[in-house]
C-alpha cells in the first residue's frame, strides 16, 4: 500500500491508499458494494461480477474487488448499467442453483428487486448430493462456482489439490480426479472448503443429518460398524443368494 | 437451513498449534466447527481433527457415571475391565469417598513415595496446576509427571542446558519471515497441519528455502530445496558435520559467538572429527548434501530450525537437540524474528502442563523443587508449614512405572493419559500396571489404562468446561464451556478440588491448601502470583486473543519471540558432542529399524479419535515399508505382516510406499489391535529419561489374514 | 483397465518430464493418440510425471472438448454445426450419417464410430464440412457414407480471390510452399534485413506502417511490441495466436497450410524486435493439417539456420515450439491461450496486468494473430511507406476476408482496405446464390453483428465499419439470403457461446445458457412479450460485465439482430 491518492466514488471525494482496490476504498469510505465470490482471505478472481461499478473512461463495468484505484478515478457504484448487471446476475443465479442456504445472496435479491422466476425456460443445475465420506457432503445443486473451495484446497491454504473442475461453461462442476470418491483422492478432510462455502453446498455431515431430521442420538449411532452392518443387510436383501 | 442456538469461540483440543475454533451448537449438540478467519494462530484454517474430530464427546461408549470395579483388585493380579458389566455405577459421593479412603490408607501406611500422578497435556492449565498442587501439597510428593516425558523431554533438557528455557523461541507463523529453515524429525503435514500450511506458504509464496532432514520421505520433502534422508539416529553426526563445514569455511557468526555465547572452543574442537565423510558413513547422506545444507543455513539472512519428536525420542535425544542448538548459536540464528530454535510441541497443552508444574523436578514456572527458596515460596502460597513440601526431585513417567513394587509406588492417579498405549515396551508396562495397589482413572472413556483402575471418575470434555491451554508458541488461550457436561461427568478441576478436600480432612491438616474456587480463572490467578511468566494473564485479557508468555505484568503485551537481548542463563552455552549409536542397531535377526509416530487422522493412544468418525477415515494400523524392502520380503501392498522385536510382536497390514526409506519401517501407535509400543524399547536418554521410540530394530515377515485382529473389516484407504 | 499398457506413454513422458506442467496438453494429446481416449491410469501417470495435481489433470481433460475421459469410437467424425455449414445442410448431413450408421449396425452404434456435432471447423468455404479423424472433408453431403468413414472424402483446396495478393502471394498454389520454394520467392529476406537493423528501428517501422492486429481487437502492433520490448526482464516470449475458431473464419488456416514460412518469418522478426528467445505457435486442435504444415516448416527452418543459435550468423538466438489446442474457442483469447500453454484450463485472466508485461509464464509477451505476423515480412522487406500505399491512412495495407454462406464463390479474398462491401460481395464473390437476394450478412463471426441492405455500400475499413456499428473482427462475412430465418442463425450463435463459455465469470457462464434457452423457444416460434427485455438484460449484462472478450461479445450478434430485425423477437 502506497501513498494516499484521491478518487471520487458516487460524487464523494475519497482518500485511498495507492494499490488498494475499489472495494477496499469504498469500504473505507462507508460505501457498500455487494460481493458474492469475494472472500477476505481468498485470492480475488472477479468471477461473480456482482461488485461491478462504472468507472469513467472504461468501456465495460469494472469489478471492484480486483481493480485498483488510480489517482483521479471517478467511480459510480449505482448507475443504471450497474443495477441491471447486478439484478440480472442475481436472477440468473436464482434460476441456476438452489440459494435456499445463502441468506446473504437472498438479501441482495430484495435490495435489487430481483425476480427469482425471471427465466422460466431455465434448466437449473441439480446434480445429486455426493455423500462419499464421513466428514462432509457435497450438494452441488447449491454450488455457485465461487471457486473458494478449489482455491483453499490449493494455494490459498491447504496445498492439497484434491478438487478442480469437471465440465465447462454452465456445466462446470467442482470435481475430484475422474470423480473418484473423496477418500480415494488427495483430500485430507481439513474442511477448509466447508469453511469458505457461502451457500451450504459443502456441509459437515452431522449438520446435514441433523437437518434431515435425525436426532443427535441417532446420528451418533451411525457408527462405522452399524453402517456396515446395514449395508450388508441391504446387500443380502438385494441378492438373497 | 439449521440455525445455531449459539456459536462459542474456544481452542482446539488436539495438537500444539492451538487453533481457534467456533463451535456451533443446536440443542446442546455441536453440529459444526468453524474458525475465525482473523485468528492470528490459524487464519480460519483447521485440520480434520479440529474441524470434524470432536464427536467423541457424544460417543455411546463414553463414561458419564462414576464407576467402581465390582471385583476388588489385588496387586499382581490386577485385570483390565473394558466391559461395563465389570463395573458398578456409583454416586459421586461414594466414588470420591472411596478414592479418598484408599489414597489416604496407602499414604498413611507408606508415605509420600508411594503416591504418584500422571497429569495430562490434554487438560487445561488449571486442571494440571490443581492436580500437581494436590499431590505436592497434600501427599507431599514430587512424583508428578505427564507425557512431555515421552515427547520433548530431551529438547527441554537440552534447551535448559544451553539457553536456560525450554519453549519455542519464536512464533510458528514467523516461518514466512525466514529465508532458510531446517525441518527435522518432524512431519508437520500430519502432526502440526496448520504449521505445515504456513511452511508451505513460506516456500511457495515468500521464497523461503526448506531443508528437510528426516529418515522418512515426508510430504514436506516436496517443498524442500534439499532433502537429507538420514538413517535413524544419525542426527548428531549430520548436524555436527554441518557445524564442521560452517567452522571450516568461516561461515559462522563471530560477533554473536563472542557477545552472547560461551564454551565455543571446547565445542569447536569436538566438531573436528565430524567431517562430512564421517557423517556420510554413519547417516548414509551424500556428503555434498550436508555441505550444501550447511552453506545454505549459515549464509541465510534469517535461518530457523523446526523440530519435533524425531530429535528427542532417542537414547541420545539430548545430544540430538544440542547439535541443533549448536548450529543456531554458531550462526547467530536466534533472537530475531524469523529465526530461532523451535521444538514443535505435540499436545494442545503440553507447554501449559509443563508451565503449570506437571513435572517431577519443577514447581510451576520451572522452579526447581530442590531449591529451598522455591519450596518456601510455594509453601507460603499453599499455606503449608515451612519444610512441609518435599525437596526431592520426583520420579519421571517411566520411573514411576518402574518403581511400582512393594516399598515403591503403590497408588497411581491417572488424569487423561493412557500409558498402556503410550509407554514403550508395553508388555513391561502391563506387568507394572498389574502390580499397582490402587489405580484411579479420570477420563472420558475406559481406555487400555483405565481398564486396570479400581475407580473411574468421569470427566467433562474440553467443550464442557472453562479453562486455558498454552499452545506451542506459548500463547495462552481460552477454552470455553459450550455444552453441559454429558451425564454426571464433571470438569477435572472440580473433581480434583472435591477429592483434595476429602483427603485433607482425613489427614487432619491444620490449614487447607485452598480448594474453594468458584471458577478456573481464580486458579490461573493463583498460579500467576508465583509464576512471573503468567503474572500478567487474566481471563478478561484473553477473551478475544491469547497472550504469549512471558506476560510479567497486567499491561504487558506478551512476547512473540524470545532472547532478543539475552538468554535466560545469560550467555548461551555451546556443548561438545560425541557420536553415540542407538541402543539397538540392526542385525541379522532384526534387520529393519522401526520408527513410530502419528497419522493425521488419529491422536496418540486413540482414546478420543478412535471413538470418533475419524476412525472411519483411518480404521486400522498400517505399516509403511519401502517397495524395495517389501519386494525382498515378499510383501504386497495391503497384505498382513508380522512385526517382531526383542520385546513383542504385532500383526497388521503393510502399506508399500516410498514415504519411508529403505531399511526403515513406520508404524503409528494409535491402534490397540496392533500397538506399536509392544515393539519399542524402554532404553532411555540418560539425561532426559525419554525412551527411544524412533529406533527399535524389528523383523518383518508375511502373515495370514486370520492373524489380523478380528474386528477389522475395512480396507485401507487409498492415498494419492 | 487393469491390463492397460502404460509403457508407450511412459516412454513419451520421459521427454516431457523436465518441462513440467507446460507439457500437459502435449502429453494428453499423446495419451489420446495411443489409447483413443485418456484412461484414468494414463492421466494419473501424466500427472505424476509432470508434477501436476491429479484433480487438475482431470480439470484440464474436462475443459477441452477434444479430450475424452471415456472410451470413444475408433473413428471420430465431427460435423460442423455453425452458420455457414448449417446453411449448406449440415444438420441433414449429421442425421444421414447417423442413419447410415444405424443401418449398418441396427443394434446401436458400433463402438468403432463416434459422431459428434462440432463448432465451426474453419472450413466454411467448403460447407458442409466434416472432420474424419481430424482430416477435413469438403462438401461432405455430396459423398457416400462409405467414402466418408473410410477417409476417402474430398480434400478441400484453397479458394482464393481478391484484387491484390500480398499476404496470399504464395497461397493457392495447390500445395504447401516448401522452404526452398519460399526462398526462391524472396523468403527470409525480410529477416536478413531485420537482423542487420537495430531492433528499435524494426518496431518504429511497424509503427510507421500502421499495422494493427488482425485477430479482431485491432490493437496497434508496433505499440504492443514496444511495450514488451521496454518491459523489464530477460525472458520474453512471442506467441503466434493460431487458435482460429471464430465461426466463419478460415484465413489463418489457409495461410498456415499454404505459406507457413511467411508466418515463421514474421514471428522470428517479432522475437528479434522485442528481445525474445522463444516463440510459441498455438494452433487450434481441429487444425491438424495446418499443424503438420507449420511443424514441418519449423523443422525445415531450424535445419536451415533460420531458427536456433546465432540465426544467419547474427548474435540473435531464437526458437519456436508449436502447441496444439484441444477444442476450446476461449483459448483464442490471449490470456486463456497462455493458460493453455502453461498446461491449465483455458480460463482468461484478469487484465491488467497485460501480456506485454505479464504474459506467458508471467513474462513480457507479444501475442499476435497469424495474419498480423504475415504482414510483418511484407512491411520489413518493402518498408512502411510502400506498405501504406494500399488501404486508407487509418487502415493501411490489405486485408483478408473470409466469405461464406449464401454466396456464389465462397472463399478467401484479399483486398486493399477501403473497397466497398458490395464490391467484395458482388464483383469478386459473384453475389448471392442464384435466384436469391441479399438479406443480411454477419460481420465478425459469432462475436460480430449483422449488416443489412443498408450496409452494402460501406467501405471495408476499421473507421468506416466502426461508424456503421459493424465489427471488422477477423474479417468474417457470412451472407444470408432472403430465405434464411435469422432466428435460427441466432440460435446457433447462442448455442455456440453456451458450448464455448469457459464458465469462469457469472455473466457469461449463466448468460450464454439463459440466452440459448430463450433463443431455443423463440426459434421454435414461441415468442413471448417478456423475451425482448430478457434478452436485452442478459445481453447487456454479458456485454457490460463479463470478464473477457468472449463474454463481452456473446450477445452482440443477437443484440444487433434485435436492432435490425426487431419483429423476429416479438410475439406475432
Amino acid at each position: 500500500m502506497g501513498e494516499p491518492i484521491s478518487i471520487t466514488i458516487d460524487q464523494q471525494t475519497v482518500q485511498a491508499a495507492a494499490g488498494s482496490t475499489i472495494l477496499e476504498a469504498a469500504r473505507q469510505a462507508g460505501i457498500h458494494i455487494p460481493t458474492i465470490c469475494y472472500h477476505d482471505y481468498c485470492t480475488a478472481n472477479g468471477l461473480c461480477r456482482i461488485c461491478v461499478v462504472d468507472v469513467e473512461g472504461s468501456r465495460t463495468l469494472q469489478p471492484a474487488c480486483v481493480v485498483q484505484v488510480q489517482d483521479g478515478m471517478v467511480i459510480h457504484t449505482r448507475t443504471e448499467r450497474v443495477i441491471r448487471s447486478r439484478r440480472t446476475i442475481l436472477e440468473m443465479l436464482a434460476s441456476s442453483v438452489n440459494l435456499s442456504e445463502a441468506p446473504e445472496i437472498q438479501d441482495l435479491f430484495n435490495q435489487y428487486h430481483s425476480d427469482a422466476s425471471r427465466f422460466p425456460d431455465a434448466e437449473p443445475r441439480h446434480p445429486a448430493v455426493i455423500d462419499d465420506n464421513p466428514m462432509y457432503i457435497r450438494d452441488y445443486a447449491k454450488c455457485i462456482l465461487c471457486w473458494r473451495c478449489v482455491q483453499v484446497c490449493a494455494e490459498d491454504a491447504q496445498f492439497t489439490f484434491a478438487i478442480n473442475f469437471s465440465g465447462r461453461g454452465y456445466e462446470t462442476q467442482i470435481s475430484t480426479f475422474y470423480e473418484i470418491p473423496m477418500p480415494e483422492s488427495t483430500c485430507v478432510f481439513c474442511g477448509q472448503c466447508v469453511g469458505v462455502c457461502p451457500t451450504g453446498a459443502l456441509k459437515p455431515k452431522r449438520q446435514w443429518l441433523l437437518e434431515m431430521g435425525y436426532t443427535p442420538d441417532e446420528i451418533m449411532s451411525l457408527t462405522r460398524s452399524q453402517r456396515q452392518r446395514r449395508k450388508r443387510r441391504e446387500e443380502i436383501s438385494q441378492n438373497p443368494a | 437451513m439449521l440455525k445455531a442456538d449459539k456459536v462459542v469461540p474456544t481452542t482446539c483440543p488436539y495438537c500444539g498449534v492451538g487453533c481457534n475454533l467456533e463451535l456451533h451448537v443446536r440443542d446442546d449438540f455441536i453440529f459444526k466447527v468453524t474458525s475465525p478467519f482473523n485468528s492470528v494462530v490459524n487464519h480460519g484454517n483447521l485440520c480434520v481433527k479440529g474441524r470434524f474430530g470432536y464427536d467423541f464427546i457424544y460417543n455411546k461408549d463414553r463414561i458419564t457415571v462414576p464407576l467402581i470395579r465390582k471385583q476388588p483388585q489385588k496387586p499382581g493380579q490386577r485385570t483390565q475391565a473394558f466391559d461395563r458389566s465389570e463395573w458398578r455405577e456409583v454416586s459421586w459421593e461414594e466414588a470420591l469417598e472411596y478414592t479418598a479412603d484408599r489414597l489416604v490408607e496407602i499414604y498413611q501406611r507408606d508415605g509420600s513415595k508411594a503416591m504418584a500422578v500422571y497429569c495430562c497435556a490434554k487438560a487445561t492449565n488449571e486442571d494440571n496446576y490443581l492436580l500437581q498442587k494436590f499431590f505436592r501439597a497434600v501427599f507431599r510428593t514430587n512424583n508428578v509427571d505427564h507425557c512431555t516425558r515421552l515427547c520433548h523431554a530431551a529438547s527441554v533438557v537440552a534447551l535448559q542446558m544451553a539457553i536456560g528455557s525450554a519453549a519455542m523461541s519464536n512464533t510458528a507463523a514467523e516461518v514466512k519471515d525466514c529465508d532458510v529453515f531446517i525441518l527435522t524429525g518432524s512431519n508437520p503435514t500430519e502432526n502440526h497441519p496448520i504449521i505445515a500450511l504456513q511452511m508451505k506458504a513460506a516456500v511457495e509464496k515468500h521464497g523461503a528455502k526448506l531443508i528437510v532432514v528426516d529418515p522418512r520421505r515426508i510430504e514436506m520433502v516436496n517443498y524442500a530445496s534439499l532433502y537429507l534422508p538420514i538413517r535413524p539416529g544419525s542426527d548428531v553426526p549430520v548436524f555436527s558435520a554441518m557445524a564442521h563445514v560452517i567452522l571450516k569455511e568461516n561461515l559462522y557468526n563471530l560477533r554473536f559467538i563472542e557477545e552472547r555465547t560461551e564454551n565455543f572452543e571446547a565445542f569447536a574442537s569436538s566438531m573436528e572429527k565430524f567431517t562430512p565423510e564421517f557423517a556420510e558413513q554413519i547417516s548414509g547422506v551424500d556428503r555434498q548434501l550436508i555441505i550444501q545444507a550447511a552453506r545454505m543455513y549459515a549464509t541465510a539472512r534469517n535461518g530457523a530450525i523446526f523440530w519435533a519428536l524425531g530429535i528427542p525420542e532417542s537414547t541420545h535425544g539430548t545430544a540430538n537437540a544440542l547439535s541443533l542448538i549448536n548450529l543456531a548459536l554458531l550462526t547467530g540464528h536466534v533472537g530475531r524474528k524469523g529465526t530461532g530454535l523451535n521444538p514443535l510441541r505435540g499436545q494442545n497443552n503440553v507447554q501449559g502442563a509443563s508451565d503449570s508444574g506437571a513435572m517431577p523436578w519443577h514447581y510451576p514456572g520451572y522452579q526447581a523443587v530442590d531449591i529451598e527458596e522455591n519450596a518456601r515460596r510455594w509453601e507460603e502460597a499453599w499455606h503449608i508449614e515451612p519444610g512441609g513440601l518435599n525437596r526431592q526431585r520426583g520420579l519421571t513417567t517411566t520411573e514411576i512405572l518402574a518403581a511400582v513394587h512393594p516399598g515403591g509406588v503403590r497408588a497411581l492417579y491417572i488424569m487423561g493419559e493412557n500409558p498402556m498405549m503410550s509407554e514403550p515396551n508395553l508388555n513391561h508396562t502391563r506387568k507394572k500396571m498389574q502390580e499397582l495397589e490402587f489405580l484411579v482413572a479420570q477420563d472420558l472413556f475406559i481406555n487400555e489404562s483405565g481398564a486396570f483402575a479400581d475407580v473411574f471418575l468421569p470427566a467433562a470434555s474440553w467443550a464442557e468446561k472453562d479453562g486455558t491451554f498454552t499452545n506451542t508458541d506459548r500463547r495462552v488461550q481460552r477454552v470455553r464451556q459450550v455444552i453441559y457436561p454429558r451425564g454426571q461427568s464433571r470438569p477435572d478441576w472440580q473433581i480434583i478440588c472435591d477429592l483434595a478436600k476429602r483427603v485433607e480432612s482425613r489427614l487432619n491438616r491444620p490449614n487447607s491448601a485452598y480448594w474453594d474456587y468458584n471458577h478456573p480463572s481464580e486458579v490461573l490467578e493463583e498460579m500467576g502470583r508465583c509464576v512471573p511468566d503468567y503474572a500478567g494473564i487474566r481471563y478478561e485479557r484473553i477473551e478475544e486473543m491469547g497472550l504469549q508468555t512471558p506476560v510479567p505484568t497486567l499491561d504487558h503485551p506478551g512476547t512473540p519471540y524470545l532472547y532478543s537481548e539475552r538468554f535466560p542463563r545469560g550467555r548461551a552455552k555451546f556443548h561438545a558432542l560425541e557420536y553415540v549409536p542407538n541402543a539397538e542397531m540392526p542385525d541379522e535377526d532384526y534387520p529393519l529399524v522401526l520408527s513410530t509416530g502419528r497419522v493425521l487422522e488419529h491422536w496418540h493412544g486413540g482414546t478420543l479419535t478412535r471413538h470418533s468418525w475419524m476412525d472411519d477415515l483411518f480404521p486400522e494400523a498400517l505399516m509403511d515399508i519401502h517397495p524395495a524392502d517389501a519386494a525382498r520380503l515378499g510383501i504386497k501392498d495391503g497384505s498382513p505382516v508380522r512385526v517382531t522385536s526383542r520385546r513383542g510382536a504385532i500383526v497388521l497390514r503393510a502399506k508399500v510406499t516410498t514415504k519411508t526409506n529403505i531399511g526403515v519401517v513406520f508404524i503409528p501407535f494409535h491402534f490397540r489391535e496392533a500397538a506399536a509400543n509392544l515393539l519399542t524399547t524402554d532404553a532411555v536418554d540418560p539425561q532426559a529419561k525419554i525412551p527411544e521410540y524412533k529406533a527399535a530394530v524389528v523383523r518383518v515377515t508375511p502373515a495370514s489374514e486370520e492373524e489380523l485382529a478380528a474386528d477389522i473389516d475395512s480396507q485401507p484407504r487409498g492415498r494419492y | 483397465m487393469a491390463d492397460l499398457d502404460l509403457s508407450p506413454l511412459l516412454q513419451r513422458l520421459e521427454g516431457y518430464r523436465p518441462l513440467g506442467r507446460t507439457a500437459l496438453l502435449p502429453a494428453l494429446h499423446d495419451a489420446q493418440n495411443i489409447y483413443g481416449y485418456i484412461p484414468q491410469p494414463a492421466a494419473e501417470a501424466i500427472g505424476r510425471a509432470l508434477n501436476v495435481p491429479l484433480a487438475d489433470v482431470y480439470g484440464v481433460i474436462e475443459f477441452y472438448s477434444l479430450f475424452y475421459s471415456q472410451p470413444i469410437g475408433k473413428t471420430v467424425i465431427h460435423v460442423c454445426n455453425d452458420p455457414a455449414c448449417a446453411l449448406a445442410g449440415s444438420e441433414t448431413l449429421f442425421k444421414q450419417i447417423r442413419f447410415q450408421q444405424e443401418m449398418v449396425s441396427p443394434n446401436g452404434p458400433p463402438s468403432s464410430l463416434t459422431i459428434e456435432m462440432a463448432p465451426c471447423l474453419g472450413l466454411c468455404e467448403h460447407a458442409p464440412a466434416i472432420l474424419v479423424q481430424g482430416q477435413p472433408v469438403a462438401r461432405a453431403n455430396r459423398q457416400s457414407w462409405q467414402d466418408l468413414v473410410s477417409g476417402k472424402g474430398e480434400r478441400p483446396s484453397s479458394v482464393l480471390g481478391g484484387t491484390v495478393s500480398i499476404l496470399t502471394a504464395n497461397c493457392g498454389l495447390g500445395h504447401t510452399v516448401e522452404l526452398s520454394e519460399y526462398l526462391d520467392l524472396g523468403g527470409y529476406q525480410a529477416l536478413r534485413k531485420a537482423l542487420n537493423t537495430p531492433s528499435r528501428h524494426i518496431i518504429e517501422e511497424i509503427k510507421a506502417a500502421g499495422l494493427v492486429g488482425r485477430g479482431g481487437a485491432a490493437f496497434p502492433t508496433g505499440v504492443k511490441w514496444e511495450s514488451a520490448a521496454n518491459a523489464p526482464g530477460d525472458i520474453k516470449y512471442v506467441v503466434c495466436n493460431a487458435d482460429e475458431a471464430e465461426p466463419g473464419t478460415f484465413k489463418d488456416r489457409v495461410l498456415m497450410e499454404d505459406d507457413p514460412h511467411s508466418i515463421l518469418e514474421g514471428i522470428i522478426i517479432a522475437g528479434y524486435a522485442v528481445g525474445a528467445k522463444k516463440g510459441y505457435i498455438y494452433i487450434r486442435g481441429e487444425y491438424l493439417l495446418p499443424y503438420e504444415a507449420m511443424k514441418k516448416a519449423v523443422e525445415d527452418a531450424r535445419e536451415a539456420g533460420f531458427l536456433g543459435n546465432n540465426i544467419l550468423d547474427s548474435d540473435f538466438t531464437f526458437d519456436i515450439e508449436i502447441r496444439r489446442g484441444a477444442g476450446a474457442y476461449i483459448c483464442g483469447e490471449e490470456t486463456a491461450l497462455f493458460e493453455s500453454i502453461e498446461g491449465k484450463r483455458g480460463f482468461p485472466r484478469l487484465k491488467p496486468p497485460f501480456p506485454t508485461t505479464h504474459g506467458l509464464f508471467g513474462k513480457p509477451t507479444v501475442i499476435n494473430n497469424v495474419e498480423t505476423l504475415a504482414n510483418v515480412p511484407v512491411i520489413i522487406r518493402k518498408g512502411a511507406a510502400h506498405y501504406r500505399k494500399l488501404g486508407t491512412p487509418k487502415s493501411p495495407g490489405s486485408k483478408l476476408f473470409c466469405l461464406s454462406g449464401d454466396v456464389v464463390r465462397p472463399g478467401l479474398y484479399e483486398v486493399p482496405f477501403g473497397v466497398p462491401f458490395h464490391h467484395l460481395l458482388y464483383d469478386l464473390a459473384g453475389g448471392v446464390r442464384p435466384g436469391h437476394h441479399f438479406q443480411a450478412a454477419l460481420f465478425g463471426g459469432a462475436a460480430g453483428a449483422f449488416a443489412t441492405q443498408d450496409h452494402l455500400n460501406v467501405r471495408l475499413t476499421f473507421e468506416d465499419l466502426k461508424e456503421a456499428g459493424l465489427p471488422l473482427g477477423s474479417g468474417v462475412i457470412t451472407v444470408f439470403d432472403e430465405t434464411r430465418d435469422l432466428r435460427d442463425i441466432c440460435l446457433r450463435l447462442a448455442r455456440f457461446f453456451a458450448e464455448e463459455s469457459c464458465g469462469k465469470c457469472y455473466p457469461c457462464q449463466m448468460g450464454t445458457q439463459r440466452q440459448l434457452e430463450v433463443m431455443e423457444r423463440i426459434a421454435r416460434g414461441d415468442v413471448r412479450q417478456e423475451d425482448w427485455q430478457r434478452l436485452q438484460d442478459v445481453g447487456w449484462t454479458m456485454t457490460d460485465s463479463s470478464l473477457c472478450g468472449l463474454g463481452q461479445t456473446a450477445a452482440s450478434a443477437i443484440l444487433s439482430a434485435m436492432k435490425h430485425f426487431p419483429h423476429l423477437f416479438q410475439p406475432a
